[in-house]
């Protein structure tokens, strides 16, 4: 079989957690540059991962990730200009402590990246933002806020970045911290003392479709190391997982989250990829909004749809899918054995008159034609539960 | 794990235990340990042309595909009928019940230049070494 080693890490840029993912024997893998956990075999490895956020709690090191404050500058208003004119959804709907998802767009409509926005401030804003799109999201924001009055910082190496998801994870937080979690829903965060850090950002926010929140720690190693250490003791009697990006992978398909380079990119527009609930047509103004406009009235071209394989075989990233004639209606963008549904799904863009809920589609794999059929998405719904106190 | 002395083994992770010109191969354990939690094989049918050095089947974990590399060529005999059901036997027990397929050889003589145990341990061992660099 093929080697699947990666033996050159010296030009790897590494979380402050490196060391730790290694001393827990964590296979690691290039991603984007970045030398990281893909999966922890000594505990279980991915399919345990998978399950302990589905079942339990699991912790992920997502410091690669980065992180842009756009505040005021010396007239008040200037920050939420800018994000308004960047992002496409609309960010004088949040309430201080209100985060959204959103994107970037380019004047064509297609994705510079996705973002959660965190609205810090009346004139303060946090853009977390894909690690394998840092610079070039920084460089975009600063080029197109160069005449606003506003102050761009770029925090990407300030924080070390943890997940914290499953439904335990409210369990283990608040063995951490005095701040008050019950007002956090979905999509909210607070400030307050984790694991002795004062002024720590909690955020109800994930990308594994359950319950979970994400803390912003200082980022060296040490007080690094020790925020792990004690989220992992304090996750311990739940049964606590170190999780690694092959989980992350899998379980964020499973909730038909958007991964830059698969299902958004810089060739794919907002109703292509199914976010138009998140851009904001009655703002009057931000960058993609005409070109979206148009796009819509020219006619939509691909769709995303969900597929689940009901021959046996696995459609991955890239494979190309075919009607019964033989010929081409698109491509996967993200495809993989789901651990919690117990079949192979995907993500694919196929052509409209393809995308009906049960609609036949063969997946090539390796010369052959493999059947599939195409469902609703999201694949897997959590079911709701209020905190646990 | 320990490799079996009499199995021969190639520079992709095969096992080749040959009785006269009938060959079972296999993954070996440093193969299963790379992938992870085995979910997939795709074999080939019974009567299929296998070829020295090209793929004849494939190993899939959730994160992976591996090709499976045919160390000689001939005709296949038997593909392991365990494995559509219970692919995770190749983790647990890569060099025995999750053989994956038996082959009838062309040319025993292809499979001269395989190492034997102690040659794989050697050579998976610098390859442990260049990982942890």
């Amino acid at each position: 079989m093929e080697s699947m080693t990666t033996s050159v890490v010296t030009e790897l840029r590494k979380t402050a957690l490196n060391a730790v993912h290694r001393r827990l024997g964590a296979k690691m893998v290039n991603f984007g540059g970045w030398d990281m956990p893909v999966e922890y075999p000594a505990t279980g490895g991915l399919v345990a991962e998978h399950k302990a956020v589905r079942n339990g709690v699991g912790v992920f090191d997502v410091s690669h990730m980065g992180d842009i404050r756009i505040l005021a500058g010396r007239v008040a208003g200037g920050a939420l200009a800018a994000v308004q004119h960047l992002s496409m959804n609309d960010a004088a709907k949040l309430a201080i402590g209100q985060a959204h998802y959103s994107a970037l767009l380019y004047p064509s409509g297609t994705f510079v990246d996705d973002v959660v926005v965190h609205r810090l401030g009346e004139d303060d804003f946090l853009l977390v933002i894909n690690a394998g799109t840092r610079e070039k999201d920084i460089r975009w924001v600063r080029e197109n806020t160069g005449g606003l009055d506003c102050v761009v910082e770029d925090l990407s190496d300030v924080y070390t970045q943890l997940a914290i998801q499953g439904p335990r994870a409210a369990n283990v937080l608040l063995k951490l911290t005095d701040a008050n979690l019950a007002p956090i829903r979905n999509y909210w965060f607070t400030h307050g003392n984790v694991c002795g850090l004062p002024n720590t950002l909690i955020a109800r926010t994930g990308y594994t479709g359950e319950d979970g929140f994400e803390i912003y720690v200082p980022s060296d190693a040490a007080t690094s190391a020790a925020v792990w250490d004690a989220v992992m003791e304090a996750g311990r009697e739940f049964g606590i997982l170190p999780c690694g990006l092959g989980a992350r992978n899998t379980l964020r398909l499973e909730a038909k989250m958007a991964l830059y380079g698969h299902e958004i990119s810089d060739t794919i527009n907002v109703w292509e990829a199914g976010l138009e609930r998140y851009a904001k047509f009655d703002k009057p103004e931000f960058i993609g909004r005409e070109a979206l406009l148009a796009a819509k009235a020219a006619g939509i071209t691909r769709t995303l749809v969900g597929l689940e394989m009901t021959d046996r075989g696995i459609g991955r990233d890239g494979y190309a899918c075919c009607a019964d004639s033989g010929s081409a209606v698109g491509v996967i963008t993200s495809g993989s054995p789901s651990p919690t549904l117990g079949k192979n799904i995907a993500l694919a863009y196929v052509s409209p008159a393809m995308s009906a809920i049960g609609t036949t589609i063969f997946v090539e794999i390796r010369g052959q034609r493999v059947k599939a059929k195409v469902v609703s998405t999201p694949f897997y719904k959590r079911v709701r539960k209020t905190l646990a106190a | 794990m320990a490799y079996p002395t009499q199995y021969r083994y190639t520079k992709e992770h095969e096992w080749v235990d040959v009785h006269e010109d009938v060959a079972t191969i296999g993954i070996t354990d440093y193969a299963q340990h790379e992938l992870g939690d085995v979910v997939f094989a795709e074999l080939p049918k019974v009567g299929a042309a296998v070829t020295a050095g090209k793929s004849f089947g494939t190993v899939e974990s959730v994160k992976a595909v591996s090709e499976i590399f045919a160390p000689a060529g001939g005709e296949v005999l038997e593909a392991n009928p365990d494995l559509q059901a219970t692919p995770e036997k190749i983790n647990t027990d890569p060099h025995g019940a999750a053989w994956l397929i038996k082959i009838k050889l062309n040319n025993p003589a292809e499979l001269a230049g395989l190492m034997d145990a102690a040659g794989y341990e050697a050579y998976i061992a610098e390859k442990n070494k260049e990982a942890s660099a």
